[in-house]
């Protein structure tokens, strides 16, 4: 099950750049959440703080706090082990290109260390179930490799990648800019389906997209976040004057 | 535009391309030219001096013909075992480090630094180094002092190719693996270096081949034996060592054995690296790059 995000005074740099600042939200737990903004406004910087991916970035650094459930990610935790709760789907799909489609999905479970070969066999037909790919690869399981599926197939792959480590935060960082349409839509049907049991925040670009799939959205512009609420008020009467400018397309 | 300029000009172009694929395939023959001849030349001096002997047999004392080179097949063979086990590990190790922890720092810049020069050091002088290294100190002349000079020998190689290929595997799949909560050292060596090991295995295979015909490092260090060893204590022969004293010495036998020991050493090189390829390509799936 997921738990809810409780985001307090979060400040982040890239060097001397203040990318994000003075973030407050509370990301409600087994709904989607989605996060629009123009390019580089941080809302991907924002993602990469909740699983403390940017601390990749050595010149990173990050102030505030992020409770996940009862745990700040950053006081009471490892970066290790708070991404084994909070599973990630990034913008372009990155199976691991020299693994089968099964060793894809069981990665995180083997690289961990998890062995047992029937745990691993139900998991990664459960994983691939959740992200609706079963049916098309079941036959070529260990046969094919992970880079042979087609774009859509493959984010599908990353997604039960990130499902069989049983994560209880789902982020995705524009998991549909890179596919064609039919592919999104099988996506956002998949978002649809999966936020019952994971809080799952999702950043895009395109509205419509989190107008589909998303209960709550937040606008962040330049670093800060301008507005966050229900996902129909923001669409239909944001209070900000530079939400309502967005999302009618004056800016953007 | 009219009807007639589009067909000079399509024509040109015709031309223009014929003229590249012509001087890509007279480029591509002028590479494996030379190649096929030294191979069919081997092959015409050497195989007939190959038999079941030649791999079996000792070599006979100068004046009495036939005889074999098994000590120096046997000797090589250890050698590069040796040269491999130190040359392989500390090479991609140190790739490892070049590529994904030392990026940007000054140790990672001297690493680099050193290991092109290291490359560029004249295979005698690695001799001489070995020799004051290994041999003097140890007091003798052996097999163990040549394994580790050849070892020494592969390390740039394997280390800047390794570096290379690390570098060549995208973020998004670094990325991929630390997302799922794998620790930074299994992502390394269970994701980065696996994506990257046709490429490092590539680089081993370069290197092990430099070095199988290497003479001059052998010289001071491992010496060369008349005698079948297999111990890393004592001197050791070389096919490359026996070419050597074989080609440059008076007799008619020993010049046929030469060119049969310079075809066997071009075969065994040959056979090792397509045997690592087949076994290394083994269960690659549909698909992968």
């Amino acid at each position: 099950m997921g738990v809810g995000i409780e985001v307090t005074n979060l400040n982040a740099w890239y060097g001397a750049n203040h990318t994000l600042q003075d973030i407050n939200l509370h990301i409600p737990a087994n709904h989607a959440t989605a996060l629009i903004g123009p390019s580089g406004c941080g809302k991907s910087t924002f993602v990469r703080c909740l699983n403390r991916m940017h601390e990749t970035n050595p010149i990173a650094r990050v102030t505030g706090s992020v409770k996940m459930g009862e745990i700040d990610i950053y006081a009471d935790s490892k970066a290790v082990l708070v991404r084994r709760r909070v599973g990630m789907v990034f913008q372009r799909p990155n199976p691991f290109p020299t693994m089968s489609i099964y060793d894809n999905v069981a990665s995180g479970l083997k690289l961990n260390g998890y062995r047992n070969r029937r745990v691993l066999d139900e998991t990664v037909e459960q994983s691939l179930k959740k992200a609706a790919l079963w049916d098309e690869v079941k036959d070529d399981l260990k046969k094919k490799s992970g880079a042979s599926l087609s774009g859509g197939q493959q984010q599908r792959l990353c997604i039960a990648r990130a499902l069989a480590v049983d994560p209880e935060v789902l982020l995705m960082d524009e998991p549909a800019s890179a596919l064609d349409p039919v592919s999104t839509s099988k996506i956002e049907d998949l978002i649809f389906e999966l936020k019952s049991q994971y809080t799952i925040v999702i950043v895009t670009h395109n509205m419509q997209q989190a107008a589909r799939v998303a209960e709550k959205t937040g606008f962040f512009l330049n670093g800060r976040m301008v507005e966050f609420d229900s996902t129909h008020k923001i669409f239909t009467n944001p209070s900000d004057k530079r939400t309502e400018d967005y999302i009618t397309g004056r800016f953007g | 535009m009219n009807t007639g300029e589009m067909t000079f000009r399509s024509r040109l172009r015709g031309a223009a391309d014929h003229l590249v694929t012509g001087l890509a395939i007279v480029a591509t023959a002028l590479v494996i030219l030379p190649l096929v001849a030294i191979f069919v030349y081997l092959l015409y001096k050497g195989a007939s001096s190959l038999n079941f002997a030649f791999f079996t047999q000792m070599p006979k004392p100068p004046g009495e013909l036939g005889g074999g080179m098994a000590n120096a097949i046997v000797g090589s063979a250890v050698l590069l075992g040796v040269g491999s086990l130190i040359g392989v590990p500390i090479g991609i190790g140190s790739g490892i480090f070049l590529a994904e922890y030392g990026r940007g720092t000054k140790l990672a810049n001297a690493v680099r630094f050193t290991a092109d020069v290291l490359n560029g050091v004249p295979s005698i002088v690695m001799g001489i180094a070995g020799y004051a290294l290994v041999v003097v100190p140890l007091h003798r002349f052996s097999a163990f002092a040549g394994g580790v000079t050849l070892g020494i020998m592969m390390i740039p190689t394997i280390t800047r190719t390794t570096e290379e290929m690390l570098l060549m595997v995208p973020n998004a799949v670094r990325e991929a693996a630390l997302g799922l909560g794998v620790p930074n050292w299994r992502s390394v060596l269970s994701i980065t270096l696996r994506t990257a090991s046709p490429g490092v295995i590539t680089g081993c295979m370069l290197a092990f081949s430099r070095v199988a015909g290497e003479t001059a490092p052998l010289i001071f260090t491992a010496f060369g034996n008349n005698f079948f060893s297999t111990t890393l204590k004592e001197p050791i022969e070389a096919l490359p060592l026996q070419i050597w004293v074989y080609a440059t010495g008076p007799y008619e036998d020993w010049h046929r054995l030469a060119w049969g020991g310079a075809l066997v050493l071009i075969v065994l090189i040959v056979t090792a690296v397509s045997l690592v390829r087949w076994v290394t390509s083994r269960g690659v799936l549909k698909g992968a790059s």
